[in-house]
C-alpha cells in the first residue's frame, strides 16, 4: 500500500446480473468512482457526434481536402514486375520535364519484413522490386498531371525474375526466394525472440504452446481434425493513403490520413535525424483505417523527402489501384486444427498448424483467440509466415483472431457435433468466462435458438440455418496517453489531445467524460484533437483507445474542476469539500449556495486552468506491459448469433439476421458503440462471403484492383442486425471504459460458417463462401482449383 | 429544390457540335448550388475534379475515380450522378447540387439531421455522398419502402458498415416530412 493512495468503493459485475461493489486502493489524484451508467447524466447517453453538422454539411476537412500555398503533387513510379532487379535508371528526363520540382529516388524500402544484414541504402540501380507496385521512386511537380507525365520519363531497365505467388509453391525448398536474408523476427510491428527461416517460411512460432499438446491428444475419447483456409482481404478504406507535407526551416508539419498522430510524428523524427518538438502531425477528419494507417510507409517517406527537396509543401494520395496493390491487407491463413476431448466436452489438447502470407510482410499469424477462449491445459500452436512476391500485408481489424477465430469456432462447433451436444452447451462446459455466459443466454433468447434444426433438413431448395460463434480480443491500454483540460476564464472548457477520431467518435465520448465531471452538457465542451502540438494521445488501433484516452480526460477534468472550486469556494463561503459541479453550477450540496461554472471561472487569477493527465495504471494491475501499452487481466468477449438462408441453386447465402451481444466494459455512447458493431458485423459477413483479393499467376497482378470487380458488401445484402452491449464493469479505471471495434469483428464469419452448415449440413472450411464455392461444396459444380 | 428531368433531356453533348475545345484549358461555366461559377479547364476533367480543385467544394469525395463506389454523388438538375463519371465541360447548362448548396446558410435538410440524430456516420467520407443518394429518393418517393431505401443506396460504398443507421435514417427523415403540416 503506497503513501498517498486512498481506499474507494468501485461498481464491479455486469448490470442487472451481478452488479456489487468492491475496495480499490487508488492514487491520490485519481477521481472518485464514477457510479454506473444509471446514475449519470451524459455519460452512457447516446449523446450526437460532435463533429456530425460537419460530416453531413461536407465541411469535415480530411486530408484529401488540404491544400497549401504553394503545394505541388507527387505520384509515385511503381515496379510493373513481381520480381525483378534495376538494371538501369535514369531520371533524368523526369526531372527536366517542365513543371517538376523534385525527384526522389527510394534508396531503401521500408513497409516490409527487414532482413538482419540488412547493407543499408544502395543506389536504385541494382535493387530488387519484390511485388507489382514496389515503389521505385516519387516526382513532385506543379500539377498531378505533370507529376504522372514525368513518371512516364524515368528511364528503368529492369531484369525480371522468377517470381512467387502462390501460399503452396512460395513453400517449396526450391521456390524463387523473397528474401535473400533472415528477416527481423516480429510481433505487431514490435520485436520479437528470432525465429527460424528456411527459403521463404519464417517461424514457425511456438511461443503460444503450453502443456503436452501431443500426450493430451493421446488422452482424448473424442478427436476431431480440420484444415481451414482464409483468403487476402484488403483494407478498402474510402478515403486513400494521403498526406500533406511541409517540410520548412523551422520544422516539418504533416497532414496525414493517420490512425496514430503521435506514432507518425516518432516515426518521422527519427527518420529525418529530426526533434520531436520540431515535428507536428495533424488529422482532421479521417476517411478510415482498419488497421492500414497505423505507420509510415513509403509513401509517407517519399513526400516528406519531396517536399524537403523541393522546399515546398507536397500533397502525395494513392490513387484506388494503389490502395488496392500497396496499403496492406489481411493476409491469407491454412490451418490444420486437431482438437482431443472428453465425452463431456472437457478439452485435453488442442494442437494447430497454421501459415499465411502476407506478401513481403509479416504478421499472418492466427492471433491469440485458440490460446486464450478456451480451456485447456494441453495446447499447441505452431505459425509461419510464407513470404510471397505480393504487396505487403498490415494489421486489419483484430488480425489473427479473425482467421483464427473462423477455423476454431467451426472445429469447435463440429466437436459439439461429434459429442452429441449442442454447440452452446459445449461452451458451457468449456468456456470460463461468466461475460460470455451471460452473452450466450441473452444472444440465444433473442435469435430463438430453440427453433435450430438439425444440419440440413429444410426441405426444398432454399435451406435456413442457425449458427453462432464466439470472441475473444485482448483489452489493449495504452499507457503513454495523455490529455489537457482547459477551464477558460469565461467558463469555456476545452478537451486537448493528439488523439484522433477515425470515425469511431472518441472525440464524442471525451466531450461526453469531461461533461460529466464539470457538471456541463457534452455540447460545451471544445474538442481539439489529431494534433501532435495538444498532450500525445494513443493510437486509434487494438481497440484500445477509449480505455486509454478516457480516463485520462476525466483526471484531468477533476483536477481542473478541483482547483476551480478551490479558487471559487471562498467567494461561496464554504469549504471546497462541500462544493460539488452539477448541472451548470457550482454548488453545496443542498443546493443553497451556489455560483454558475462560468460565474466560478471568471474568478479565475489567471485566463485558464490547465491539467494534463496520463493514463493512470488499471487499479487492480495489468496483465502485463509491452512497451507503451498494456494488456489488461481480463480480455474482452462476444458472442454473436447468425440466421441465413442458402440457395442450393444459385449457391447464394443470404444473411437474414444476426444478433450481437457485446462487452466493452462501461458503455459510453450506446449509439456510436452500436454504430461500430454494424461495422464489425458488415465487415465480417463481407470477408466471409465476398471479398477475396485476386492475383495473377502469370504476371503477379491483382486482376480485381478496384471496388467493383473486388467484391464488399453494400446495402442490399445488410441482414437485420440486432445489437446488446452488457454494460460490464471491473473498477480499473476513471471510466472503466473499452473498445468494441475489434472485438465486434471475429464471430462474424464462424457465426455464418456455423449457420451455413446448420442449413445446408456441408461445413465450409474455406473462404469466401461464394456461390461457386457452395455449389462445389453440395457437389453440384466440380471443385475449384482456386486462386493463387 | 429538386427538378424532375423531363424524359427526353439529353444527356450530354450540351454543346453545338462545331464548338471544339481543347486539348488546352477551355472556360466554361458551371451553376453550382444556383450561383454561375467561370471556370478554365481541360476538357478531361471530370466535375469531381472542377468542383473539389477549382470551386473548393472539397464536401464531394472521390474514393474509387471510376464510378463504382458512389462517394461523389451530387445531383445534375436534381438527379444524382457519380461526378467522377461526368466531364465538367459536359455538365452544360444543367444546375449542379452539391453537399455544401443541400442547406446553404439554412437549416439542415430532414435526412442531413437524420443522419446525425441516427448516427448514421462513422468516418463520413462516403456521407456526403449517401445524403445527396437519400436526398433525391425523398425528394422523387417521400414515402420509400425499406427495401426502395436499400436499393436507392445500392450503388453506394460504406466500409465503416453505416448501412443499419443510414436506413434507419432516411425511413425516419420520410417519417418526419410526411408528418410536416
Amino acid at each position: 500500500m503506497s503513501a498517498g493512495t486512498r481506499s474507494e468503493h468501485y461498481p464491479v459485475g455486469i448490470a442487472g446480473v451481478s452488479l456489487r461493489e468492491i475496495e480499490r486502493r487508488v492514487g491520490p489524484d485519481e477521481a472518485p468512482p464514477l457510479p454506473p451508467n444509471a446514475q449519470l447524466r451524459t455519460v452512457g447517453q447516446s449523446a450526437p457526434r460532435v463533429n456530425g453538422r460537419a460530416k453531413v454539411t461536407g465541411q469535415a476537412r480530411f486530408t484529401v481536402d488540404v491544400t497549401l500555398p504553394g503545394m505541388l503533387h507527387a505520384r509515385l513510379l511503381r515496379s510493373p514486375y513481381p520480381h525483378a532487379r534495376i538494371l538501369s535508371l535514369d531520371a533524368g528526363p523526369a526531372e527536366r520535364h517542365p513543371g517538376v520540382r523534385a525527384v526522389h529516388l527510394i534508396d531503401h524500402a521500408i513497409g516490409r519484413a527487414r532482413e538482419i544484414a540488412d547493407p543499408g541504402p544502395a543506389a536504385p540501380t541494382g535493387r530488387r522490386m519484390l511485388y507489382v507496385g514496389d515503389p521505385i521512386a516519387a516526382v513532385a511537380a506543379v500539377t498531378p498531371q505533370e507529376a504522372q507525365a514525368a513518371l512516364d520519363l524515368i528511364q528503368v531497365v529492369y531484369q525480371p525474375l522468377p517470381f512467387v505467388i502462390d501460399l503452396e509453391d512460395a513453400r517449396k525448398a526450391d521456390a524463387p526466394r523473397v528474401f535473400e536474408r533472415a528477416v527481423h523476427s516480429e510481433s505487431f510491428g514490435e520485436p520479437a525472440p528470432q525465429l527460424p527461416q528456411h527459403g521463404n517460411v519464417h517461424g514457425p512460432d511456438l511461443s503460444a504452446s503450453r502443456g503436452n499438446a501431443a500426450a493430451g491428444l493421446n488422452a482424448a475419447e473424442v478427436l476431431v481434425e480440420a484444415e481451414f483456409r482464409t483468403q487476402v482481404q484488403t483494407h478498402c478504406c474510402l478515403e486513400p493513403h494521403a498526406l500533406v507535407a511541409d517540410w520548412r526551416d523551422e520544422g516539418l508539419t504533416v497532414y496525414i490520413s493517420t490512425q496514430f498522430t503521435a506514432g507518425i510524428r516518432a516515426e518521422l523524427a527519427e527518420a529525418f535525424g529530426l526533434p520531436l518538438s520540431r515535428v507536428r502531425v495533424l488529422v482532421d477528419a479521417m476517411g478510415g483505417g482498419f488497421g492500414s494507417k497505423s505507420r509510415v510507409g513509403q509513401y509517407v517517406l517519399s513526400a516528406v523527402e519531396l517536399s524537403r527537396r523541393a522546399h515546398a509543401p507536397v500533397r502525395l494520395a494513392l490513387d484506388r489501384h494503389e490502395e488496392q496493390i500497396d496499403s496492406g491487407h489481411r493476409p491469407s491463413t491454412v490451418q490444420r486444427i486437431r482438437l482431443g476431448a472428453r465425452r463431456d466436452g472437457t478439452l485435453t489438447g488442442v494442437s494447430i498448424d497454421a501459415y499465411g502470407t502476407a506478401g513481403v510482410a509479416l504478421g499472418a499469424g492466427v492471433g491469440n483467440f485458440a490460446q486464450s477462449i478456451y480451456e485447456c491445459a494441453h495446447f499447441a500452436l505452431a505459425q509461419s509466415d510464407v513470404f510471397t512476391h505480393a504487396g505487403p500485408g498490415a494489421p486489419m481489424r483484430a488480425p489473427g483472431n479473425v482467421p483464427g477465430a473462423f477455423a476454431y469456432e467451426q472445429i469447435i462447433d463440429e466437436l459439439a457435433e461429434r459429442l452429441g451436444m449442442d454447440p452452446l452447451a459445449l461452451r458451457e462446459r468449456i468456456d470460463a468466462s461468466p461475460v460470455r455466459r451471460e452473452e450466450r443466454r441473452a444472444g440465444a433468447e433473442r435469435i430463438g435458438w430453440s427453433r435450430r434444426r438439425p444440419p440440413g433438413s429444410d426441405p426444398g431448395t432454399l435451406k435456413h440455418g442457425l449458427g453462432m460463434a464466439q470472441s475473444h480480443w485482448p483489452a489493449l491500454i495504452q499507457t503513454n496517453s495523455a490529455c489537457e483540460v482547459r477551464i477558460l476564464r469565461d467558463g469555456s472548457v476545452e478537451v486537448r489531445s493528439s488523439v484522433q477520431d477515425i470515425g469511431t467518435g472518441v472525440g464524442t465520448v471525451l466531450a461526453q467524460v469531461v461533461a460529466e465531471e464539470l457538471g456541463l452538457a457534452p455540447e460545451q465542451i471544445a474538442v481539439r484533437i489529431g494534433d501532435t502540438d495538444f498532450a500525445a494521445g494513443p493510437p486509434s488501433y487494438g481497440s484500445r483507445t477509449s480505455a486509454s484516452i478516457t480516463p485520462p480526460a476525466r483526471n484531468a477534468a477533476y483536477r481542473a474542476l478541483r482547483q476551480l472550486i478551490e479558487n471559487a469556494a471562498p467567494s461561496l463561503g464554504a469549504a471546497p469539500e462541500a462544493l460539488a459541479a452539477r448541472d451548470g453550477r457550482i454548488c453545496t450540496a443542498d443546493g443553497r449556495r451556489s455560483l454558475s461554472f462560468r460565474e466560478a471561472a471568471a474568478l479565475l487569477r489567471t485566463d485558464e486552468i490547465s491539467v494534463v493527465a496520463s493514463r493512470s495504471d488499471d487499479y487492480g494491475g495489468f496483465g502485463h506491459r509491452m512497451g507503451d501499452a498494456a494488456m489488461a487481466r481480463k480480455g474482452l468477449g462476444g458472442v454473436q448469433f447468425a440466421e441465413v438462408a442458402v440457395d442450393t441453386e444459385t449457391g447464394r447465402v443470404l444473411i437474414e439476421r444476426v444478433v450481437a451481444v457485446q462487452d466493452c466494459g462501461r458503455p459510453l455512447n450506446p449509439r456510436q458503440i452500436e454504430s461500430q458493431v454494424h461495422g464489425g458485423i458488415l465487415q465480417g459477413i463481407s470477408y466471409a462471403l465476398y471479398e477475396e483479393r485476386i492475383l495473377d499467376a502469370h504476371t503477379g497482378r491483382m486482376l480485381n484492383p478496384n471496388l467493383e470487380q473486388y467484391k464488399i458488401l453494400r446495402s442490399r445484402e445488410t441482414p437485420t442486425i440486432e445489437v446488446h452491449v452488457l454494460e460490464h464493469y471491473q473498477g480499473e479505471s476513471a471510466t472503466d471504459a473499452y473498445g468494441i471495434a475489434e472485438p465486434s469483428i471475429i464471430a462474424t464469419a464462424p457465426a455464418v460458417a456455423n449457420a451455413v452448415y446448420n442449413a445446408i449440413g456441408v461445413r465450409m472450411r474455406a473462404l469466401p463462401m461464394n456461390p461457386a464455392a457452395i455449389l462445389a461444396a453440395l457437389g453440384r459444380v466440380p471443385q475449384p482449383s482456386g486462386p493463387p | 429544390m429538386l427538378k424532375k428531368i423531363p424524359p427526353d433531356s439529353p444527356r450530354c453533348a450540351h454543346r453545338p457540335a462545331h464548338d471544339i475545345v481543347g486539348p488546352g484549358a477551355a472556360p466554361i461555366t458551371l451553376v453550382v448550388n444556383g450561383i454561375a461559377r467561370a471556370l478554365s479547364i481541360v476538357p478531361a476533367t471530370t466535375l469531381a475534379e472542377a468542383l473539389r480543385e477549382q470551386l473548393a467544394l472539397t464536401g464531394t469525395k472521390v474514393a474509387c475515380d471510376r464510378g463504382a463506389c458512389s462517394a461523389c454523388t451530387v445531383w445534375l438538375d436534381g438527379a444524382p450522378v457519380c461526378a467522377c463519371m461526368v466531364l465538367a465541360i459536359d455538365v452544360g447548362d444543367r444546375e449542379v447540387t452539391t453537399i455544401e448548396g443541400l442547406a446553404q446558410n439554412g437549416p439542415l435538410h430532414p435526412v442531413q439531421s437524420a443522419f446525425i440524430a441516427h448516427d448514421a456516420i462513422q468516418c463520413g467520407f462516403c456521407t456526403p455522398g449517401l445524403i445527396m443518394s437519400c436526398a433525391a429518393l425523398l425528394a422523387h418517393t417521400p414515402d420509400p419502402s425499406e427495401s426502395q431505401v436499400r436499393a436507392a443506396l445500392g450503388g453506394h460504398l460504406c466500409r465503416c458498415g453505416t448501412y443499419p443507421h443510414v436506413i434507419a435514417a432516411v425511413l425516419d427523415a420520410s417519417r418526419r416530412g410526411r408528418s410536416r403540416p
